[in-house]
């Protein structure tokens, strides 16, 4: 895996990775590079490891051995929160918005590096804190249109739709300005007419340089948006691929359909 | 006259509590941060500021006669820096532990103040701690008055400065963390850190609450920072609504009111041989008020947070 020559660096980069619980390993020395500006998809079976890979990627849950990467900085043992910082930024299967805060108050959250975030500077700096919100609000509205939900801004997210929620946490992501983002099963239990907004939104975002790691089951919207595709099974790495050739792969056939055990 | 100047008298104490629920509204209100040692924190303030600024006494260590803000002060650092230890050793623990941590450290601090009597004056507690305005203490009126100025000027910035925090980025992460804590996370949020943070504010304020509380009584024993302290106040704040600085206010004044009211009925209706036992009736008289409340109106009555739904 380790290219030396073609392209720029991996933005990402999963080496040896393996997970284990007791007896049971989850994620099996997976190794994987992830490189700047693709949607990457990663498929699997249920039970393939898909999500254990993912929570490792988001620091989350720690590796029991093996390398992850951001750039050429050794993440492994860091902490969730710090992966945000270094342009990593994630979205969750089910939807984490925070539910009696505004739409606004959730997109302004992912801001980094707000003063007004330190206790004391809102008593020493207020006024680079106010410019600080201001500049920041700004910009959190013109997310909130991005993903259409401009007019509920001031509404707590808990009166959206699992669709709309998604969209949510799309826009609060994006707040971040990360390089690259996790998302973790975006067209899970959203109707079809707001899926054509996610992945049109998506697809938006990637053209401005980002990233995307994209954990999905709907193999339509796989295979609409991947440039490439990783396909797990029993916590390894079958194979990978573009879309179709996946698609065509008898492995992945036969992991899907034969119990891949 | 005289009903003017127990009111200032009256509202004084009451603010005094307002400003430990206060405190207590920063970490569980705002943060969620389940503080059941709340007479613990009030303890230390009111103890550190008594050392510091009580005359020379040759019976205990202290009396080093300092000035009042300098006693004010470091009453807040020390509660605050007490919180903050027992934050940073226990805020990885879930709510229920750090419930039973925190009573375990104001049972501590009690048992402390009770026996440490070199330093506290033990079960006697500490005497002639000065008092602001003492000059003015042949005219009850005048002195409650100023005293009621005081604390309620104290009682003011501390609610300015909470609201303040509370409508800041920083509260805002607060109110994250408490919605959903590997949420607010992935978004660069530390756990810890924000909430050792709130959790020390809130000590550092109880602490000041204490000080003020023993510079206006002029006198401290351990007897008055028992668990029933931690009760009113928790009271306090579940009647004027968690989440809410107006509501903490507003809560204390009333569940005082309550707590006065019921001790003057008992004092002026039953035989005075039973009137140590009635005192109890005191208690039920808050915990009467705390089920109706509890019944008719769960989020208090200035409701903040609104209820989760399912």
């Amino acid at each position: 895996m380790t290219t030396a020559d073609a392209g720029p660096p991996p933005v990402l980069s999963v080496r040896q990775v393996s997970k284990r619980y007791g007896g049971l390993t989850a994620v099996d020395a997976m190794s994987f590079e992830v490189r700047p500006g693709e949607i990457l998809g990663l498929i699997g079976p249920n039970g393939a490891g898909k999500t254990t890979m993912f929570d490792l990627v988001a620091g989350s849950v720690a590796p029991s051995s093996g390398q992850i990467l951001i750039g050429k900085d050794d993440v492994s043992r860091e902490s969730a929160h710090r992966r945000i910082g270094r342009g990593l930024a994630r979205t969750f299967q089910i939807p984490k918005p925070f539910p009696e805060l505004s739409l606004l108050e959730n997109v302004l959250l992912a801001r980094q590096g707000q003063a007004g975030e330190q206790l004391f500077a809102n008593f020493l700096m207020p006024g680079r804190v106010r410019a600080q919100e201001a500049a920041a609000r700004e910009k959190a509205m013109e997310l909130l249109d991005f993903v259409l939900l401009k007019r509920l801004a001031h509404e707590p997210a808990r009166v959206l739709s699992g669709g709309q929620r998604k969209l949510l946490e799309l826009a609060r992501v994006m707040m971040a300005e990360p390089a690259i983002i996790l998302l973790d099963e975006p067209a899970a239990g959203v109707n079809a007419s707001l899926l054509e907004v996610i992945i049109d939104r998506i697809r938006a975002i990637n053209e401005t340089g980002v990233t995307f790691l994209l954990i999905e089951h709907n193999i339509d919207m796989v295979s609409r948006l991947c440039h490439r595709v990783l396909v797990m099974a029993s916590g390894q790495l079958l194979c990978e691929g573009t879309p179709d050739a996946v698609s065509q792969d008898p492995r992945v056939i036969e992991a899907y359909l034969g119990g891949a055990a | 006259m005289e009903l003017l100047s127990y009111a200032a008298f009256f509202l004084t104490t009451a603010l005094v509590f307002a400003l430990i629920t206060l405190g207590l509204n920063l970490q569980w209100g705002l943060t969620g941060l389940f503080n059941v040692g709340v007479a613990g924190f009030v303890a230390v303030g009111a103890y550190v500021s008594a050392i510091l600024t009580t005359p020379d006494d040759a019976a205990r260590i202290g009396g080093f006669a300092l000035p009042l803000p300098l006693g004010w002060l470091a009453a807040m650092l020390a509660a605050g820096l007490v919180a903050a230890i027992v934050g940073v050793a226990t805020l990885r623990l879930k709510s229920d532990y750090l419930a039973i941590t925190t009573f375990g450290v104001a049972v501590v601090v009690q048992l402390v103040a009770l026996n440490a009597q070199g330093l506290t004056g033990g079960p006697f507690g500490i005497g002639f701690i000065p008092r602001p305005f003492a000059t003015l203490a042949e005219t009850p009126l005048i002195f409650n008055l100023a005293n009621l100025a005081v604390v309620a000027l104290v009682t003011l910035l501390v609610y300015l400065a909470l609201e303040h925090l509370a409508k800041s980025p920083w509260g805002r992460v607060l109110k994250a963390l408490r919605e959903d804590e590997r949420a607010a996370i992935s978004l660069g949020k530390s756990a810890r850190f924000y909430r050792v943070q709130a959790f020390a504010l809130g000590g550092a304020v109880m602490g000041l609450a204490g000080a003020v509380q023993a510079h206006f009584i002029g006198f401290i024993a351990p007897e008055n920072y028992l668990p029933t302290l931690t009760f009113q106040v928790w009271t306090m704040l579940i009647v004027g609504g968690s989440g809410s600085n107006r509501g903490a206010v507003l809560g204390s004044i009333l569940v005082w009111a309550i707590w006065v009211g019921s001790g003057t009925f008992v004092a002026a209706f039953v035989p005075t041989d039973q009137q140590a036992r009635a005192a109890a009736l005191q208690i039920v008289a808050i915990g009467v008020m705390l089920c109706l409340i509890l019944l008719l109106r769960p989020s208090g009555l200035l409701r903040a947070r609104v209820p989760r739904e399912g």
